[in-house]
């Protein structure tokens, strides 16, 4: 019998997506399915999905999920964990659901520290409607929204989430991403690995931003998108940790007088 | 058979307290009771009011608009009440805090100097127990012993108040017996 | 348990942890802060949680997260805080989410005031949000009422997997009256267990997915028909009201519900010390509506009356009751201010005396 080297992880349903061609959701989606298979919780997990690109993703995760409203997923998972602390709850958001009208939400829960995994997307754009500027477009980048290129003296800058996550006190574990390359996708998963190893030790609220490419929305094709990403976005959106629940607390408490 | 009361006072002089516990010990007598405080921007600080109905039957309206008795414990609330007492009906007035006389003559009037009393008794926060205690001698509308029962239930936590506050709640009810002796106490003149 | 002299709001809420819900998730609005406010030391209590959210938004979110882990959990708020969870009380309805809502009415539009209302019948009533959806809306006259009903209500939730709201104005959040919680209550409905929930999936059952999407438009309308014939069942069987006094030879029926039916009734016992035969018809369901219940009153009465802390929003449904035109005359107070029994006699000597003016419709 032939060794089978590469299959399908048992958290992944055997569907075929409705992804774009070079859209790296398909890949984030699958690190997230081997982290939660390899963590052992499948048949304990429960998945939130946004509005976005990915709001069929309940139909490409092979475990129970909820469907939520338009940036609200974090108040739907912490709905969830609340009820059931037992499971093991992550939302998947995108830009526009996390960044922009969810934006209360995301921030609430980390500063709550709700004990669930949040995988959130940043491509940059809206996708699914249809390519309108985004909290975290770039700029000068041109979207249909802002068709000259993103005008920061008009909309300001993009949203660094991770790093506005991570001034928060309450402890949590906050790490940017990439899946623009192989490695940056193994360096993803071991954030992934990370923070759902938190969750499940019961220790704090973790976030993992992933950098993702749109080459639909982009105008780009999957090559020349990977390349965008790295060229344009990573010096923008530095990759790496930036919270752990054992750092050094960025916001202390003022002092005694 | 129903009786049905505004308190109403300045914020802080116990009105909503009185009210609530006057509407338990009528639940302790086994008659139906509402409590129905006035709320909202006026609750801070300014005068606040509470309607306490006592029936023998389910309450209908908790909203009385012209109530059996009004007990005012200061000035704006006799302003504010005074026209809406049934003919017939019941005003206390705080002498100690209200100068001027009720200017009706068709309803029974009962000056309780309620502060004054609660000062000579060393009580002075007891004023509103001494109004309580004119309500009920007046109007017989639940019984003493249940009225002593939520007192020491209410001070439970703090019994070096009980008995002073008994004390200035009796000296209110003689009041309130020897008005409804008296022929005053009787219809309106 | 023996009687306890209770605030609406603190009625309510221990209702809530009397029917197993351990769940509560809201944001502060006046007048119904003291619902939160004792369930955040009550909740621990009994092992649950409660949490201040962010928004109303965030709080019936919060909602349907729980609801979809198979738990009972409710929010309650006020009119504005209502409208702000109109969205996610439709996605409940969608995804049949029982989710329980109390909401203390105050008055509006806009910020308006916080003292007592009824100006959300319609709100309440016609549809709330988007989409084709119904909510069945329980309206307390008294706090025992309120207390009873919050109960039910979770039974109801869960028996047609749809949110169901409690409806009350500001009286039933801020009086006090005796409540007594019956240790042997049984539910209202056999419940079966919630196979449904979404618990984490150990492939002993399909896979459960909480969701409110459905891209494809004859799935879609197979969905909405199945909620219709929820909707149907609810009609049949859930329609609750009351009447009182000579509903078989009135001379005028009265239509009210909530507290201002309290104050209606003082009226008619008065009036009818004075002679005067008086009915009223009071929707305990504000929907599904009593409709049949006011036909037939109103068919044995000279005259209809509704009096409601609204515009008339009322109005439309008890038309619609009677089945052919018919005068109504209407009483109202709004803006916080509240319907005296004085007015209401007055009110129904004028419809006597033929001095009343007919509500007119275009």
């Amino acid at each position: 019998m032939p060794e089978a080297v590469f299959v399908r992880p048992d958290s992944l349903s055997d569907v075929s997506t409705h992804y774009c061609p070079g859209c790296t959701h398909g890949i984030i989606h699958r690190l997230v399915a081997e982290v939660i298979d390899e963590l052992g919780i499948r048949d304990r997990t429960v998945g939130v999905a946004p509005v976005g690109c990915s709001v069929l993703a309940y139909n490409y995760f092979d475990c129970d999920f909820h469907e939520a409203a338009h940036g609200r997923a974090p108040a739907v998972a912490t709905g969830i964990k609340r009820a059931r602390p037992d499971l093991a709850v992550f939302s998947y958001q995108g830009d526009g659901d996390l960044a922009s009208i969810g934006m209360a939400e995301i921030v609430h829960c980390a500063n709550r520290g709700e004990k669930i995994t949040v995988v959130f997307v940043n491509n940059a754009i809206y996708g699914m409607t249809g390519g309108q500027m985004a909290p975290t477009t770039m700029p000068g980048q041109v979207a249909t929204t802002c068709q000259m290129g993103r005008d920061v003296d008009l909309v300001g800058h993009p949203i660094r989430v991770a790093e506005l996550i991570s001034t928060l006190r309450t402890p949590a574990f906050i790490a940017r991403a990439s899946s623009h390359s192989p490695l940056a996708a193994v360096n993803a998963k071991e954030m992934l690995r990370r923070a759902f190893t938190y969750q499940v030790e019961e220790r704090c609220f973790s976030l993992v931003e992933v950098l993702s490419t749109c080459p639909t929305n982009w105008g780009l094709t999957p090559a020349e998108s990977t390349e965008w990403l790295e060229k344009t976005m990573l010096p923008y959106y530095p990759l790496g940790v930036f919270k752990t629940p054992d750092g050094d607390d960025r916001a202390p408490l003022p002092r005694k007088p | 058979m129903q009786n049905d009361v505004i308190m109403a006072g300045f914020g802080g002089q116990g009105i909503l307290l009185i009210g609530k516990m006057l509407a338990y010990a009528g639940m302790q007598d086994g008659k139906e009771v509402s409590w129905l405080p006035s709320y909202g921007p006026e609750m801070r600080g300014g005068t606040c009011n509470c309607t306490v109905v006592i029936s023998d039957k389910p309450v209908g309206s908790p909203v009385i608009q012209n109530p059996g008795a009004v007990l005012a414990m200061n000035l704006p609330s006799l302003e504010k009440f005074e026209a809406d007492v049934r003919p017939g009906g019941y005003l206390l007035i705080n002498t100690s805090l209200i100068e001027r006389a009720c200017k009706r003559d068709d309803i029974r009037i009962i000056d309780v100097p309620a502060n004054t009393i609660a000062q000579d008794l060393g009580n002075p926060r007891g004023a509103n127990m001494v109004a309580l205690g004119a309500y009920v001698g007046a109007t017989g509308a639940v019984s003493m012993e249940q009225v002593e029962a939520v007192v020491r239930q209410t001070f439970a936590a703090k019994p070096s108040v009980i008995d002073v506050n008994l004390e200035a709640l009796h000296k209110g009810y003689d009041l309130g017996r020897e008005f409804a002796a008296t022929a005053s106490g009787g219809a309106a003149s | 348990m023996a009687k306890k002299l209770m605030k609406g709001a603190e009625a309510i809420g221990e209702a809530a942890v009397q029917a197993g819900c351990h769940l509560f998730f809201g944001y502060p609005i006046t007048p119904q802060n003291e619902i939160p406010e004792y369930l955040s030391s009550r909740m621990p209590q009994v092992g649950g949680a409660f949490v201040q959210a962010e928004s109303e938004v965030a709080s019936i979110n919060m909602l349907y997260g729980a609801a979809g882990a198979g738990e009972r959990v409710m929010t309650s708020s006020s009119s504005p805080g209502i409208s702000l969870m109109a969205e996610g009380i439709s996605y409940c309805a969608g995804a049949e989410l029982p989710v329980v809502i109390v909401n203390i009415m105050r008055a509006g539009p806009g910020l308006g005031g916080i003292l007592p209302s009824q100006a959300d019948y319609f709100q309440t009533t016609k549809g709330m949000a988007h989409g084709d959806f119904r909510l069945l809306a329980l309206a307390p006259w008294s706090i025992q009422e309120a207390a009873d009903l919050v109960q039910d209500a979770f039974d109801l939730a869960d028996y047609y997997r749809n949110p169901v709201m409690v409806v009350g104005d500001g009286l039933i959040g801020q009086m006090m009256e005796p409540v007594e919680f019956y240790e042997d209550r049984q539910p209202i409905k056999e419940l079966p267990p919630k196979t449904w929930a979404s618990t984490g999936w150990k492939r002993d059952r399909p896979k459960a997915i909480i969701n409110s999407l459905f891209l494809d438009p004859a799935e879609l309308e197979r969905h909405n028909f199945h909620l219709k014939e929820k909707y149907d069942l609810m009609e049949r069987d859930e329609v609750r009201f009351a009447t009182y006094g000579a509903v078989d030879s009135a001379d005028v029926v009265i239509i009210a519900y909530g507290t201002v039916a309290r104050v209606c009734l003082s009226a008619i016992e008065a009036l009818e010390q004075e002679g005067i035969k008086v009915a009223m018809v009071r929707p305990i369901t504000l929907w599904p509506f009593p409709y049949k219940a006011v036909r037939e009153v109103a068919s044995k009465a000279k005259d209809i009356l509704v009096v409601e802390l609204s515009t008339g929003q009322m109005i439309e449904d008890v038309r619609l009751a009677l089945h052919r035109p018919r005068p109504i005359h209407f009483h109202c107070r709004l803006g916080g201010m509240l319907v005296s029994p004085e007015e209401v006699i007055d009110k129904v000597k004028a419809i006597k005396a033929g001095t009343s003016e007919e509500v007119q419709h275009a």
